[in-house]
């Protein structure tokens, strides 16, 4: 996935595959490797179960594609140290989007809620870089669509600044400091084969 | 994709599997508490029948509602139409009151493609006199793929114990990143469409895309219900229904079209029904894992028989709500994309 804008302000962290797979390895540097990135998703899972005493009625909902499988490992995980599989699912927000008119259309995601759904409960959403903040705030509006849950909180691998809206994340894996002009791509084995957190220069447009 | 949808003949395999796969997501969303989603807020879609019509409009109308579009729905009679207005008139019309979108039925075939030359809005084709009717063809390939479970990741979710015919699925879930092959079409399945395929525009919107999508189409009608230029069409053509029933995977019956019929087709409804029609000692001569379609409306008794029509093999009612979801996907994908640009607002693409 790319992260970065070729000018700031109407562009998004953009959920959509596009172009991720033209630019030529090499120029990027690798900020996190495989084992950094095991620890950060560890650290992370515990700071859940720390902050929800437990993780008595925690949803972690995978914003797709590499949320998922974020979402996915931090249940796992949380079934290692606490013995009990917190449920997990996905959260397409496509169609909540505020930027859909300024890209041609893309194709949708899964959104699939684990079977006691979300109402009551407490959503972490879980994405792999915040940025704009525009991806989270349609979360939310997706949400809303499914169900009440009691609170909202947010976890990211990488925060990597510019905000657009007052949105932050409650657990972050790490914070990089970027400028616009940079791009983060997140690589994970169950969509990109390896792991792995590479920033680059911003070269292209986004497909 | 096109600006467009005119003819399902204009699709590409990925295009069409990128509605079908919308539509898929789309499907899901029906088990919901809240049935809208947000995305076409602020768009107008025009419904323009100058034909009767009541599933394709009214599925139109909920398509667009579910994703918060406008919806004005225009029917000729009781309208300037009536008049003696022009359908160009009528158009500009409907330009300076900014429609987005248009749905347009029309007795003539290739009103459609008129209309998108005389507007910058997208133009839906809904049924164009003997023409096309694609988003029906979209459906009836979501409803066989479905019932099949021939859809990209049917492993995951969709019932088990049907034959499997596609080489390959995608691993894994949301699967946005295809390869050169992408899976989830209809490779090999074999459809037989019986009936009236001369005035049928659902047929050669079917042939069309049932061809892109990799299936073998079979036409089964009496000599006079087929087009004279059928042998150009790429799919099979025979005269004995018996005989393509033990061979075929999914059974199209079409309606007989007795208000398009200026002159005698066949001898008597008695006779073509019992040639052609669709009973339950043909059904029992399909094999197990096959289903019986109909575009609807059904002439009960005529090319279909009620306990055919009302059997579990019938896919007449999820048709119809499998059409909600592909004209939401058709929808969403001419509708939210980027603006025009100049290259593609110039009309008639």
């Amino acid at each position: 996935m790319v992260h970065a804008r070729p000018d700031a302000g109407n562009t998004d962290e953009g959920n959509t595959d596009g172009g991720h797979d033209r630019e030529s390895p090499g120029s990027c540097k690798r900020v996190l490797e495989p084992a950094e990135i095991r620890r950060v998703v560890t650290r992370i899972a515990h700071e859940i179960l720390e902050r929800t005493h437990g993780a008595d009625d925690i949803v972690l909902l995978g914003i797709p594609t590499r949320g998922v499988p974020l979402a996915q490992r931090l249940a796992g995980r949380t079934a290692e140290f606490e013995g009990r599989l917190v449920p997990w699912g996905s959260l397409d927000v496509t169609m909540y989007r505020d930027d859909l008119r300024l890209r041609p259309a893309r194709a949708l995601g899964r959104t699939e809620l684990p079977p006691d759904g979300i109402d009551g409960k407490t959503v972490v959403i879980v994405d792999d870089v915040l940025y704009s903040g525009r991806t989270v705030r349609a979360a939310l509006d997706a949400l809303t669509d499914l169900g009440r849950p009691r609170s909202v909180q947010l976890a990211v691998l990488v925060d990597r600044g510019h905000r657009e809206l007052p949105i932050r994340a409650d657990y972050v894996g790490k914070n990089l400091p970027t400028s616009q002009r940079e791009m983060v791509r997140v690589h994970l084995a169950e969509t990109d084969g390896e792991d792995a957190v590479l920033l680059g220069e911003w070269k292209g447009e986004l497909a | 994709m096109n600006r467009h949808l005119i003819s399902a003949a204009d699709l590409s395999r990925d295009d069409a599997l990128l509605i079908l796969d919308t539509a898929e997501e789309l499907a899901r969303m029906s088990d919901r508490p809240i049935k809208k989603l947000p995305t076409l807020r602020g768009r107008t879609v025009v419904n323009l029948f100058f034909e009767d019509s009541t599933r394709t409009r009214i599925s139109f109308e909920a398509a667009a509602k579910r994703l918060s579009a406008d919806v004005i729905n225009f029917s000729a009679k009781g309208s300037s139409v009536a008049k003696g207005e022009s359908l160009k008139d009528t158009a500009l019309t409907l330009e300076a009151m900014g429609a987005d979108a248009v749905v347009i039925r029309h007795v003539a075939s290739g009103a459609p493609h008129r209309l998108a030359g005389w507007i910058r809005g997208h133009v839906i084709n809904a049924g164009d006199g003997m023409h096309e009717h694609p988003t029906q063809a979209l459906l009836d390939a979501f409803t066989i793929r479905r019932r099949l479970g021939l859809q990209p990741g049917a492993g995951d979710t969709g019932p088990g114990g049907r034959t499997r015919r596609s080489a390959s699925r995608t691993a894994g879930r949301g699967g946005g990143r295809t390869g050169p092959a992408r899976p989830g079409g209809l490779d090999g399945v074999r459809v037989a469409i019986v009936g009236d395929v001369l005035h049928s525009r659902v047929a050669r919107s079917n042939i069309a895309l049932l061809n892109i999508l990799g299936a073998e189409v079979t036409l089964v009608a009496p000599p006079t219900l087929l087009p004279i230029a059928v042998d150009g069409w790429s799919c099979e053509v025979g005269y004995d229904l018996d005989a393509v029933l033990p061979k075929t995977d999914v059974i199209m019956m079409l309606r007989v079209q007795q208000e398009r019929m200026i002159a005698a087709f066949f001898p008597s409804v008695r006779e073509y029904s019992r040639r052609y029609g669709l009973d339950a000692g043909r059904m029992a001569m399909l094999p197990e894992h096959a289903i019986v379609m109909h575009p609807g409306p059904m002439n009960r008794g005529v090319e279909i028989a009620a306990e055919v029509a009302d059997s579990p093999r019938s896919t007449i009612v999820e048709q119809v709500a499998n059409g909600v979801s592909i004209r939401m996907a058709v929808l969403y994908l001419l509708l939210s994309g980027a603006e025009l640009t100049a290259e593609s607002r110039r009309p008639g693409r």
